[in-house]
């Protein structure tokens, strides 16, 4: 099959359509972006790099690298599992299994926090046991890392799945059939033909777990210095009328994102082939 | 006889590829940890004062408002993503000019920017002394701390859903199909109709699926420019968190387990018109 290849806008039309479309990229993404690093140096660079280098800003910080340091990896486990026991394996029930996985991604981000707070806040099922304990799960690091999980989920195992099913499982069977063992085959023959995907996940989770703010908010109590990673704390300072310190805050997020973009992009174009089918362009 | 009986009986197709037992049970463990316990005790909640203790955190004229605000507006945003998803998509697949890798780049940027981050910038440029705020001020148009504020945040959290599910379609569109209807002196306007439309309808109604099932949840980017207004500009998770501040849980589950209800209810019919457009003969 042919497929037509992108041509020159001829007309003044299509010069028109062109137009229409950058500009709606250009004030729904471009502007936004722009307008946080203005922002920030609203009052010269001195006041943002202050805000910066703030006590609460600087544990902010230490907080978010914790808690994306210890669901990442995690993630890229479960994906890796969940990938191996999907793409090389026939089982009954898989629609509903991949289903299962890609579940959180339809649930609200308030909601995958409420959740903790129902099974561990002071009212939930365990509220009563870890108090009498004296465990602190919600309004701390765990509940942080907990909703962290849940929100990140799918991120890895979406980019695994698709690609290690295209692959199917001949050549780790031939590798088997000639005696390697299981960890061999896999760290030899598996774990080369999809690092690049396996970083492509690491890469979105990495995003979503340091710039999440829904599922901690509802989780970490908002307490300055303790329980507040970096999104939450633009909120803060945001509340309190700090408007330098919260775009300041908030452009090192930006400038994660676009970090992050950058070797998405990267990736996506050096690797295409090496990716799953839908993230090739 | 005996054979097929067994075959039957296996719910796993044998392999020689040894560590699906640790695998699928490592992946089944941690689902049951992180999704599907949290989730029961979510579904499990609101009921502790009966049928009637749902109902009546449900039935209050408040979150009735809010329900409204987000799927009402979610809706408004996710047509408003169809139409320019699709003028963007056409732009970056059928047009060549200069930056349109980068273009297409950025289009990924609402995945990848932080919510609360895109929550403060879209308020920071729409509130009355904001760069197109201003602009709109004079004229008597409010934006930011109104239900047009709340559309802005969700056009701008949905749209790559839109791109991202029609671009691979519209790549893969057969060039023979569009250049019959041209030779066979069909005009602009019916080749849309009759062609390009119907094909990438089903990718459109995906996109448009996901952006709305995106809004309906979306929480950082909304509530700094919605004025989180009762009755006006609130949204439905923002009242989760009011509840549970209260220490109603039973409350805050009611509205999520509802939400929860109605985005799979939305979900459930968007599919059926999927399968209908497919069984049509449209590509999927």
């Amino acid at each position: 099959m042919r497929t037509l290849t992108a041509k020159r806008p001829a007309s003044v039309g299509a010069y028109l359509l062109v137009a229409a479309g950058l500009s709606w990229l250009a004030l729904v993404i471009l502007l936004p972006l722009a307008a946080v690093f203005i922002q920030a140096l609203a009052k010269g660079s001195e006041a943002a790099l202050s805000a910066l280098k703030e006590p609460d800003a600087i544990s902010a910080v230490k907080l978010t690298l914790l808690v994306a340091a210890i669901c990442v990896p995690l993630n890229a486990v479960f994906g890796l599992a969940a990938a191996w026991s999907v793409a090389k394996f026939d089982f009954k029930g898989k629609g509903l299994f991949l289903t299962l996985i890609d579940l959180p991604f339809s649930i609200s981000p308030v909601v995958s926090g409420l959740v903790w707070v129902l099974l561990f806040g002071a009212n939930g099922w365990f509220g009563s046991f870890l108090e009498h304990n004296h465990i602190k799960i919600v309004f701390a690091l765990p509940g942080l890392v907990l909703a962290t999980l849940l929100v990140t989920l799918p991120f890895t195992a979406r980019e695994l799945i698709p690609l290690m099913q295209d692959q199917g499982s001949d050549e780790e069977t031939a590798a088997v059939t000639l005696g390697a063992g299981g960890w061999t085959t896999f760290f030899s023959v598996t774990l080369p033909n999809v690092k690049w995907a396996l970083l492509y996940g690491v890469l979105l989770s990495n995003a979503r777990a340091m710039g999440e703010f829904g599922a901690v908010s509802v989780v970490s109590g908002h307490i300055r210095g303790l329980t507040n990673t970096l999104p939450l704390h633009v909120e803060v300072l945001y509340n309190e009328y700090d408007f330098v310190g919260a775009f300041a805050t908030a452009s090192l997020l930006a400038g994660l994102a676009l970090i992050t973009l950058i070797l998405k992009t990267g990736l996506e174009w050096r690797y295409a082939g090496e990716l799953s089918a839908s993230r090739r362009h | 006889m005996a054979d097929a009986k067994t075959r039957r009986r296996r719910w796993r197709e044998p392999s020689v590829l040894p560590g699906f037992g640790p695998a699928f049970g490592f992946t089944l463990f941690y689902l049951c940890l992180i999704v599907l316990i949290p989730l029961a005790a979510l579904i499990a909640r609101p009921w502790e004062h009966g049928f009637g203790g749902f109902w009546h955190a449900v039935s209050n004229p408040r979150v009735l408002a809010a329900l409204k605000v987000s799927f009402g507006v979610s809706l408004l945003a996710a047509a408003a993503n169809v139409v320019t998803g699709l003028i963007v998509t056409w732009v970056l697949v059928r047009y060549d000019f200069p930056g349109r890798r980068l273009a297409d780049a950025i289009v990924d940027l609402p995945f990848a920017l932080p919510t609360a981050v895109a929550g403060i910038a879209l308020t920071a440029i729409y509130a009355p002394t904001g760069w197109v705020g201003g602009l709109l001020a004079p004229l008597g148009i409010k934006v930011a701390y109104t239900p047009v504020g709340i559309w802005i945040a969700m056009v701008f959290v949905g749209l790559p859903f839109v791109v991202r599910s029609v671009q691979p379609v519209l790549q893969d569109f057969d060039a023979e199909v569009e250049e019959a209807a041209l030779t066979l002196g069909a005009s602009s306007a019916q080749r849309w109709r009759g062609v390009i439309l119907p094909a990438l309808l089903p990718a459109l109604l995906t996109g448009f699926t996901l952006a709305f099932a995106r809004a309906v949840g979306e929480y950082g980017s909304v509530i700094f420019i919605a004025g989180n207004m009762p009755f006006k500009s609130e949204i439905a998770p923002l009242l989760i968190i009011t509840k549970l501040e209260q220490f109603d849980y039973a409350g805050a589950a009611a509205i999520g387990v509802l939400m929860l209800a109605m985005s799979f209810v939305a979900l459930l019919a968007i599919n059926a018109i999927q399968l209908f457009l497919v069984r049509r003969g449209a590509p999927a």
